[in-house]
């Protein structure tokens, strides 16, 4: 069935983003996570971190917090992926489709086509709002093309783990968890401030966690800090998670979930 | 054969679930498959409809191995189950044409079908709304126009009135019977023995994984014995007259006469004739045929 691949994921596209334009509701809440933390950041803690960091005050800071507020955007946006991949096979749809001559990935690639584009949309709000309160990036063309070639990655990567979270849970309730932790790697990173002023263990911890060299990239493109090694293993990182969830995801769907 | 099945076995863990069960089911048939609950119906209408894979024994559904060649059944079949499966976030029109493009139907035959199978369903009001606000009966009924989409030649409906008020039951199985008309194999799984009564040409009985009879309604319901007569009169004296001359007890107290038999029209002539000729008064009269219940019970008890 493979002539119908394309076809099929198409139609499973369209099914997805119907879903998205009946649940703006779900939409709103996740897009509501980043914001808040976004104005919290800047306006309750802003002014203090910012002096701290560089003496800059508020202004400085929400171009500090913005790398780490865009990846709390993708974190959050996944959790609908999860919850909506968690529906549909604790509901009898996927059995439907499985008794169909369907492309048998066309419902996996729906799901991760449709949070992707939801994710970007997602990030554009975001990053509109950031600019609004303050944030002012100096990137050129090319900068802003490789920014958005990383966010395409990392939303990629981390739509495939969601997916997989999706299939791996048994319960909706149980797959709108999963992935929360995500949400709070930004902060144990360079997200809201440098890993050098963390403690010890802690710091190590931020140095080598993924979304680290992910912010720090994001960081040197978008406001011209340095960004040294950090790119490549930006990329390195978004292709071994994207890598882990496809094939995660790939033996959990082939699987028969009846024994 | 639109179904044969040879020595099919399936089990969940050390749990025989299908223990050995062999059948067949001719093209432009209804074949029910009747058991109680957790005797294995739904296990069975999963490893036709290629939806998991049986432990042992042959299975070909259209004229193909389930096994072998499961896109081809999968085009050849349509699948309604007990759990609606309806996307519930799309409205009964979108849920329909998202059916016509996974069957790949040109956009227009899609189109025309989806409108086609609204009206026959009595959807088309609905049509607009989206499914999770439909009722029992509405979304059984969009599941299965669902199923149709594709024309398929052989329908798995599993217990497909589990839960529905008798009017939207009535409604379905009138659906079950048209499409029957239509020369569509029905492969119908109930725990309703009047449903399989109503509405299969051969039933099977399954139980803790075994078919333990099979056959079409009337000869299911000669498997048991308890057929008979019930013969009312007006006063004893008639009882007793009746009594003398079908050398039957009376049961004096209910005035009433049970003279075993099966019930055919031309039995009873007789049976009432004899009673004429000796001028003995029937007050009412009743045949008592044994129902797929009595079958049920003798056969797994």
């Amino acid at each position: 069935m493979t002539t119908y691949a394309v076809r099929d994921s198409t139609t499973m596209l369209r099914r997805q983003l119907r879903h998205l334009s009946r649940n703006l509701s779900t939409i709103l809440m996740l897009l509501a996570v980043p914001i808040i933390f976004l104005l919290m950041f800047v306006y309750v803690l802003g002014g203090t971190l910012g002096d701290g960091l560089s003496g800059g005050g508020r202004r400085a800071y929400v171009n500090y917090v913005t790398p780490g507020i865009l990846l709390i955007t993708i974190a959050s946006a996944i959790q609908g992926t999860t919850i909506s991949v968690a529906m549909d096979m604790t509901g009898g749809i996927i059995a439907r489709f499985r008794t169909m001559a369907v492309a048998r990935a066309s419902v996996l690639t729906g799901h991760v086509l449709g949070s992707v584009l939801q994710t970007l949309m997602q990030l554009i709000v975001v990053l509109g709002v950031a600019v609004l309160v303050g944030f002012r990036p100096d990137a050129t063309a090319a900068e802003w093309l490789a920014t958005a070639g990383l966010l395409l990655a990392a939303t990629f990567a981390l739509v495939w783990l969601a997916v997989a979270m999706g299939l791996a849970t048994k319960t909706v309730e149980a797959a709108s968890n999963l992935p929360t932790p995500l949400l709070l790697l930004p902060l144990f990173g360079s997200g809201f401030v440098p890993p050098e002023s963390l403690p010890a263990g802690l710091r190590q911890f931020a140095e080598y966690q993924p979304f680290t060299p992910i912010m720090e990239t994001l960081r040197g493109l978008l406001l011209g800090t340095p960004i040294g090694a950090s790119a490549a293993v930006a990329f390195g990182w978004c292709g071994a998670i994207a890598l882990t969830g496809y094939v995660w995801a790939k033996w959990l769907y082939n699987r028969d979930r009846t024994r | 054969m639109a179904i044969s099945v040879t020595g099919l076995r399936r089990s969940y863990g050390d749990q025989l679930v299908l223990d050995g069960i062999d059948l067949e089911v001719p093209e432009g048939t209804v074949f029910s498959l009747l058991g109680p609950n957790g005797a294995g119906k739904t296990t069975m209408v999963q490893i036709l409809s290629t939806l998991i894979g049986a432990d042992a024994g042959e299975v070909r559904v259209g004229g193909h191995d389930v096994a072998a060649e499961p896109d081809r059944v999968r085009a050849a079949i349509g699948v309604t189950g007990q759990f609606s499966a309806v996307d519930d976030l799309l409205t009964g029109a979108e849920n329909l044409r998202l059916m016509a493009d996974l069957n790949h139907l040109p956009r227009v035959e899609g189109r025309r079908r989806v409108a086609e199978l609204l009206e026959r369903f009595g959807l088309d009001e609905a049509a607009g709304k989206v499914a999770v606000l439909y009722s029992g009966g509405m979304r059984r009924r969009l599941d299965l126009a669902m199923s149709l989409i594709g024309d398929p030649r052989v329908i798995f409906l599993d217990e497909p009135t589990t839960g529905l008020d008798p009017r939207s039951r009535r409604d379905m199985w009138q659906i079950v019977r048209d499409l029957a008309g239509r020369g569509v194999t029905i492969f119908l799984t109930t725990q309703y023995l009047e449903e399989a009564d109503q509405l299969a040409d051969r039933i099977a009985l399954l139980d803790h994984g075994r078919l333990v009879a099979e056959g079409s309604p009337a000869e299911l319901k000669r498997l048991v014995p308890g057929g008979h007569v019930e013969l009312r009169f007006a006063d004893e004296q008639a009882l007793a007259a009746a009594a003398a001359v079908l050398g039957v007890a009376p049961d004096e107290e209910s005035l009433v006469l049970k003279v075993p038999g099966d019930g055919h029209v031309r039995t009873l002539k007789a049976l009432l004739d004899r009673l004429d000729a000796e001028a003995v008064e029937v007050d009412g009269l009743s045949v008592h045929t044994p129902d797929l219940d009595d079958v049920f019970l003798a056969v797994t008890a």
